[in-house]
This record gives C-alpha cells, structure tokens and sequence, in this order.
C-alpha cells in the first residue's frame, strides 16, 4: 500500500500536521515510536501557550508563535480540549532588569503579539497579590494561556483518526530507502514497511537521527533537559497568571504557574544531557527550580506531588527548520521544534501542508472533514443531576475508581476505546488523569491494570506503563 | 435521615458502627460507606500475623482480624453500602457518596470520619533519577501480590522501613524474590522492633540506617538504584554512593491521613499529625463530626485503632441524643520531643479515667520520663526505658490526678524530660 504523507512523530507537530492534512482527500498515516502521543517534549514541557514575545525578530518561530497562539484557541475549542487564558507576567526585580524588559517588550510588538503592555508595581501587585514585595514591573501578556500539552496532542490524534488518517504506535522509524513512487520506511528489525509519496520528518529530538537516514547531516539536535515540580491542587499559594522570569540565553526563566487541571508547575531550569532520551531528575535541579520561583512567591515544597523533567530538541540553528531533505526527494523535516513549538502547532501545521504542495503534494479538499471532537465526560466536573443521569444511562460511572481525582470506570473504559485510545497504564492516565493526584496512583493502579485487561482481552501481567518492556507484574504468586 | 453515618468500613468504621449498635442505636439508623468493593479496608490485605494481641489476646491475621468485626456487623444486621464514595459532607451533616445506583445523600445526626490514610509517594520525597515502572508503594505492592495475586518484581530494594515496608520484605523474600536491602534515612527505624526482627533480621535482609536512594536507574523498567549514606542534615554523602542492581523499588516513606473531604469541611487539622484536631470525644472542630483511626493519626496497632473507633461512636450517639458532650477545653500540647498528642484540646471538667493521651516521640530516647503538666504542676511523671518514634505512646489519669487537673484549670504540656 502506498500512503501519500507519512508523519513520523506522534508528538504535537506530527498529529497537529496529521489532522490537517485530513482536510484534504489524502491517505495518511502516523508513526509513533512510543506507546502513546505527546511521550517526548509535547508531553514534558510547561503546559502554556506562549504570547509570542520571546523569539528573535524575523525567525520561523516568531512568525508562527503570535498566529499560532490565537489558532491554538480555536483548535482547542474544536477538539474540546480545557484551555484558559489566564495571561503571563514577565517579572523584574530591579531597575537593572528593566531595559531587558523594554526589549521583550519592542520584539513581542514586532512579533504582533496583541494587547502587549508593560505594568508597573502597583497593577502588578494587585494581579497577583501574593508576589514578593521585590517585585517591581512586569511585561503583561494577556493573550498567553494554559492548557494541557498531551490532552491537546492526543485529541489532534483522535480528530485525525476520526477524519480518516492512520496512526500505528510503537513503530519505531530505524531506516527510509527511496523508492520508484516515494520512501519506503522501516522500523528497527525491518519487520514491517511503510511506502508513502511524501514523508515528514517531526521526530522531536530524534530528528537528527531520522535526517540522518536520509544523510543530512547539516543540522543537528542538541538536546537540552528542563525540570519540573507539580504541586498538589491544595497548594497554599497559587498564582492568577502565569509568572516567569526573565528569560537568559538558556531559556524562558523559571515559571510559576497554576495548571488547567488546578495543580501548579515550578520550572524549568535548562541544561544540555549527552541522552536525548534522559529524562531523569536531579536533586540540584530541583534545587535550582525551587529557588528560581521562590523569587516569584514565598513557595515551599511540603505540597510538592511529583516531579519530571522533558528534553528540548534544540537545534544547531536555534530556530525551528523546516525544509525538504537535501539527499532524499519528498522527504520534508520539521526540526528543533522546541518552544514555542506547541503553542506554534496549529500554524505550524498549516506551514507543513504549504510545504508539502511545494513540494507537489496536490490538495483536494475533503468535504467530510468534521474538525470537532468531543471530549470524554468527566464526572469531576458534572453537577450533581449530570451524574445521577450519567450513572442511570452507565452504572460504571458510579464506579469510583480513582479517588484523588474523581474518575470513575465508565471514563478509563471510554479512554481504551477511543480512536486513539489508551493501552497502557501512562495512557488512562494522560486521558483520564487516572492516578496523577495525590496518591499518585498508589490506589487506583492495581484496579486501572485490571480495567485494561479485561477491556483490552490480555493477561494482567501484560499490561505495561508505557508499553515496550515497561512491565508492571512479573508473574503470578506460587508459580 | 441516619442517626450515625460513617465513612469508611475499615477497622476505624467497623468498631465505630458496632459500638454504635452496642449503646443502642437502632441498626437501621447506622449507615456505613465504603469505596471498596468489600469491607475491611487495608487489613484485607494484611495477610500476616499480629493483629489483636490487646483486643483479642491472640495474634490474628488482618483478614481475620476484620472478620471478627464483619461478623459482628452481619450479626447486628447493621448495613453497608459498598463500592460508594462519598464526594461531599456538608456542616449540616449532610453526606453525598457515588455509587452505582446513583448519587445518594442522606442527612445524619453525627458523622464518624473513619477514612483511613494513603502512602507517601516518590514525588514527596523528590528522588531523582529517571520513572521506570517497577516503584510501588509498598501497599500498592501488597495488594498486587496479597489480593491480586501477582508478583511485582523479583530483585527488589525498599526505601524507608515504615511496617509496611518491613512487612513487604519478608513478603516478597517468601514468594521467592530477592530483596537486597531496607535503607532508611533517618538513624532510626520508623517501624515496630517486632517486625524489625521477624521480618530482616530472621531473614538476613540488611538494614541500612541513614541512608537513602539517591539514583534510579532504567528507562522502561527499574534497572537498579544508587544508595547512599546521608549525614545529619540529611544530605548524601557522595563517596559512600554505590549501585545496586534490581528491577523493584518500593517505597514505605511514611502514610498520611486522608483529609481532602475533612479539608473541604473546614475542619481543623493538626500540621504534625495532618489529622483533624479532636477534643477527648474525638469531635473535631466542626460539630457533630467525629473521627477516628488513621484518617486522625497514623497508629501503630490496629488494636488502637479499634478502640479509639469505639470511643469515637460513643460520643457520637451522645451528640445524635442531645447529651451534652464536653465544650469548655484546654489545650494538649506538645514539647520536648514529642512530637503530637491526641487528642489536642480535653475540657478538664469532663475528664475521666477512661480517657488517654496518644502521643509519638520525635528521636529514639533511652531513660526518660514522660512528664505530663497542668500548668507549672507536674500532673504525671512516667518512666520510659526507650521509646522510639515507631510506636505510639499512651498516658491515662487515676482520679487523682484527674482532681489535681480539675484544680489547676490551665493548658496541658505532655514532654520527655
């Protein structure tokens, strides 16, 4: 079979391109190497949709940062994905701070961020009362929101999927040949091959590698770790807005943030790992993350519930490449797609279809195309007459399965049998938030393992985390 | 309308509904709640001995234990909803819960608060290192292999060596794993001496005090870990770093009461404890609403936690009958290296010998004397050979010392001296 695009990369640049490319009369398909989308830097990151004052004039991630914000809204509301726009305050703390602000300030205006204004101490303190007298200005970005980077990522899966595009996960893209009519791609043993007239390359930090394949070697990936706490939804102190620093040349600064699911996030810091995939945390970056934010707000860490840490795909250009392969023809990548990758997305995947016609993809509108996907019913936030009526129509929903976060079994079964549905523990949860409070799953994942082995007709002991040899259960007791 | 709801059908809930029956509530209006889809909480899982030595004389498993309750329960006809989760309590009394027959509430004249605690989790104690599957939380792990059935790893390191960690080693040891050490990171056990030596010692698994994890490696699953000694603030000390290798690690840091519905009641809680603070009818501070067993503090005996529940139930069926319970209180504080007592505020014009104060120690202390004071006046002075901060300390008053008390009308300082 012969695909006319195949995306490799279920992060958000890959599955924002594949629903937009399900506009159009076009045979698709996704390639993920994981178990799930949003498993790289769209899943670890901060989880906010960035006004667009931060990227240097002129650059590819400046002229799609601004636009993207605001087509980020709309897609949310298409796919019924929670997004707030709660605005960011870029804060300073001395007069010395201030001309570094005013530049932020003039590159956001020329960038055509809307509604830009800097703020002075006393507006400051009235948006957020619970800032540290230091404080004095703030650049006042009120079009930056929040989201949930993976939610978002997976619901653009969904609608794809819904609208006719392919998706196999846990194929691992290891080696592309160019074929008579296009690319042929293989995953690790070779086993299995995928042909398509056009490729795109949206491996996130693995783009290096998958250009490699193609022998481009003329960009490369540096990968640059960021850390993260997530506070408990008791957290004694909780910003408005979202709060940063200022930015370095290492990254946005450290931010303080609630999160649309009512936690707050603390980070990141930014530091190069030798590992694209080392995703560890240290106890120093912690440290340092703790530190940065507690300029922002007397924070502490007794309300701390988990922490992670993401890598960014920085590339050699520090700027977003998009291009066709210099040595493999219909092979087109979406490289360094680090922030504001996400909050870039959407647009982002409007530019890779303009590319791709470039290139000779020819585009017939499909006239099915339903943008809208509609959300998984969350008890949590039903009125009480919702739930009774939602527990007469399915008694699973009057099955609390996790207690923390208020899911119940009708919605764990409903993530499985989604287009793009869970089969792993990581995956209810990312769908479901299923074990992400403050037990952190030590309740509920013995019951969500049992959900996903009768739902999904497997032994208990297979049921993984996150796929691959993620094993959760050796084996049976007495064996 | 229900004259005692209580939320939780743990050993906390099961003795707080039979005692209710005992003083002569009508059966029909007890209602007991309970998420599970069986009574008897964790003890379900508890499949070990060593239940009931002070209640019942003879050393039980936990299911036993709970059976002799649930038996009880069946035998006075008092009823149960189960697979039910209550979502809100109201100050009015009001308990709304999920099940699958819908959204239910029912009014109640008291509420016995009997929820029990969860485990501490990796993301509190912010290990670093990479999120492998294979860290459970050692009671998330005795459920996979005690109830469920199934082994959760077969070379296993555990992190912190609170009872259910203890318990866990010997646990998994006799299903075959290999458990290669306990490291705690203070220089004490935070669990019994009892399962200290019938769970390591009798097995030869190590326990290595002053020590923590330090590095988890493995990217699916857990590879091995990096340990290491820590000095007195608590800090690694690097060139005592080594490897271990193993596909488990679980983690048994420490269990906390589970408030979120007290919380969203606007009942007080004590920090140290992160329980509600009671006076010595274990009412909390919002009226009408009781709490007992490990939703009020962490007990090291399910023994105490049975009795407590009792005495929990009956102040509440006092409260549900218009008795006057106690109101004019002093406070319970404490000092000197003890960390909480419970309850925290007594009305000394009530008090009687069937009262106690449960306390915890801060350290491991050898040869001190528990000194409890009414005021300046030394009301109690007891010796203690050791205590350590693993197991509960209790004190009770003779009449005399109640009089002594009642004279003195001032605030209450329990402390080691």
């Amino acid at each position: 079979m012969l695909y006319d695009v195949a995306v490799i990369g279920g992060g958000i640049t890959g599955c924002m391109l594949l629903r937009e490319l399900s506009r159009y009369k076009l045979k698709t398909v996704l390639l993920e190497r994981s178990s799930d989308f949003a498993c790289g830097a769209s899943k670890a990151n901060s989880a906010i949709v960035h006004a667009g004052f931060d990227a240097e004039e002129g650059t590819l991630k400046a002229k799609l940062n601004a636009p993207g914000c605001e087509m980020m809204y709309r897609a949310a509301k298409e796919l019924d994905v929670h997004i707030k726009k709660v605005g960011s305050l870029v804060i300073i703390f001395s007069e010395e701070e201030r001309p570094q602000l005013e530049k932020l300030y003039k590159r956001g205006i020329t960038n055509g961020v809307p509604e830009l204004r800097i703020i002075e101490k006393e507006e400051l303190h009235k948006l957020e009362p619970d800032l540290t007298d230091e404080a004095i200005a703030a650049l006042y970005a009120p079009t930056a929101g929040i989201t949930c980077p993976y939610e978002m990522t997976i619901a653009a899966a969904e609608n794809a999927m819904d609208n006719g595009a392919e998706i196999i996960r846990e194929f691992e893209v290891c080696h592309l040949e160019k074929t008579s009519c296009g690319i042929s791609i293989y995953d690790n043993d070779k086993k299995r091959r995928i042909e398509a007239k056009y490729v795109v390359n949206c491996a996130g930090v693995f783009s290096e590698k998958v250009a490699n394949m193609a022998n481009d070697t003329h960009f490369s990936i540096i990968p640059n770790r960021g850390e993260y706490m997530i506070g408990d939804k008791n957290f004694p102190i909780k910003p408005n807005t979202i709060l940063f620093t200022l930015p370095s040349e290492k990254g946005k600064g450290i931010l303080f943030s609630r999160t649309v699911d009512d936690n707050v996030i603390i980070g990141p810091n930014s530091h190069r790992v030798e590992d694209v995939e080392d995703t560890s945390v240290t106890s120093e970056g912690l440290d340092e993350i703790l530190k940065g934010a507690q300029r922002l707000m007397p924070i502490n860490t007794r309300d701390v519930i988990t922490s992670f840490a993401g890598v960014r795909p920085s590339s050699s250009t520090k700027d977003f490449i998009v291009e066709p392969s210099r040595n493999m023809e219909g092979l087109l990548h979406a490289a360094g797609i680090e922030s504001p990758g996400f909050a870039s997305s959407v647009a982002m995947g409007k530019y890779l279809v303009e590319n791709l016609e470039k290139m000779g993809l020819e585009l017939v509108e499909n006239p099915d195309f339903n943008p809208f996907r509609k959300k998984m019913n969350r008890f949590r936030d039903m009125n009480n007459t919702e739930r009774n009526a939602m527990i007469k129509e399915n008694p699973m929903y009057g099955n609390v399965i996790c207690r923390c976060e208020g899911v119940t079994e009708a919605e764990i079964v409903d993530s499985i049998h989604r287009n793009a549905g869970a089969y792993t523990l990581d995956s209810v949860k990312r769908r479901t938030r299923a074990g992400m409070g403050r037990c952190q799953g030590g309740f509920c994942s013995p019951k969500v393992c049992k959900i996903l082995a009768r739902e999904l007709n497997i032994p208990l002991e297979q049921v993984t985390k996150n796929g691959g040899n993620s094993y959760i259960l050796t084996h049976k007791t007495k064996e | 309308m229900k004259k005692i709801v209580i939320i939780g059908g743990g050993p906390a809930g099961l003795a707080a509904a039979c005692k209710a029956y005992e003083m002569g509530t009508k059966p029909e209006d007890i209602l007991i709640i309970e998420r599970d889809r069986e009574l008897g909480g964790i003890l379900n899982q508890c499949i070990h001995a060593g239940f009931g030595l002070h209640m019942f004389g003879e050393e039980l498993t936990g299911p036993e234990y709970a059976a002799r309750y649930i038996a009880k329960v069946n035998e006075y006809k008092i009823p149960y909803t189960l697979n039910s989760m209550v979502v809100d309590i109201t100050p009015q009394r009001e308990v709304s819960y999920v099940c699958s027959d819908g959204l239910k509430t029912v009014k109640a004249g008291a509420v016995i608060l009997a929820m029990g605690c969860r485990e501490r989790t990796r993301g509190a104690l912010n290990i670093p290192g990479t999120r492998p599957a294979g860290i459970f939380s050692a009671g998330t792990a005795q459920r996979f292999v005690n109830v469920e059935g199934y082994m959760v790893g077969r070379k296993v390191v555990i992190l912190g060596s609170g009872d259910i960690g203890l318990i866990m080693a010997r646990r998994m040891t006799l299903e075959g794993a290999k458990v290669e050490c306990v490291c705690e990171v203070m220089p004490y056990s935070g669990g019994l001496a009892r399962n200290i030596a019938q769970c390591l010692d009798d097995f030869d698994i190590p326990l290595y005090l002053s020590t923590t994890v330090i590095d988890i490696k493995g990217k699916e699953r857990v590879e091995g870990v990096t340990i290491a000694q820590v000095d007195q603030n608590r800090k690694p000390i690097m060139e005592t770093a080594r490897y271990i290798e193993c596909d488990t690690l679980l983690l048994s840091v420490g269990l906390i009461p589970e408030n979120e519905l007290s919380k969203n009641l606007g009942i007080t809680l004590d920090r140290v404890t992160s329980g509600a603070v009671v006076n010595q009818d274990m009412q909390t501070s919002c009226e009408g609403i009781f709490a007992c067993g490990n939703v009020l503090h962490v007990h090291d005996l399910v023994d105490y936690v049975s009795e407590e529940a009792a005495h929990a139930a009956e102040s509440a069926v006092k409260f549900a009958d218009n008795v006057a319970l106690s109101d004019k209180t002093v406070n319970v504080s404490a000092i000197n290296g003890v960390r909480y007592t419970v309850p925290q505020k007594i009305d000394l014009s009530a008090i009687t010998t069937e009262n106690k104060i449960f306390m915890r120690v801060d350290n491991i202390y050898k040869n001190k004397y528990l000194c409890v004071k009414c005021g300046d006046v030394l009301v109690k002075k007891v010796k203690k050979a050791h205590v350590a901060p693993g197991e509960m300390e209790v004190v009770g008053f003779n009449a005399e010392e109640i009089q002594l008390m009642k004279n003195t009308a001032a605030d209450i300082t329990v402390g080691l001296e």
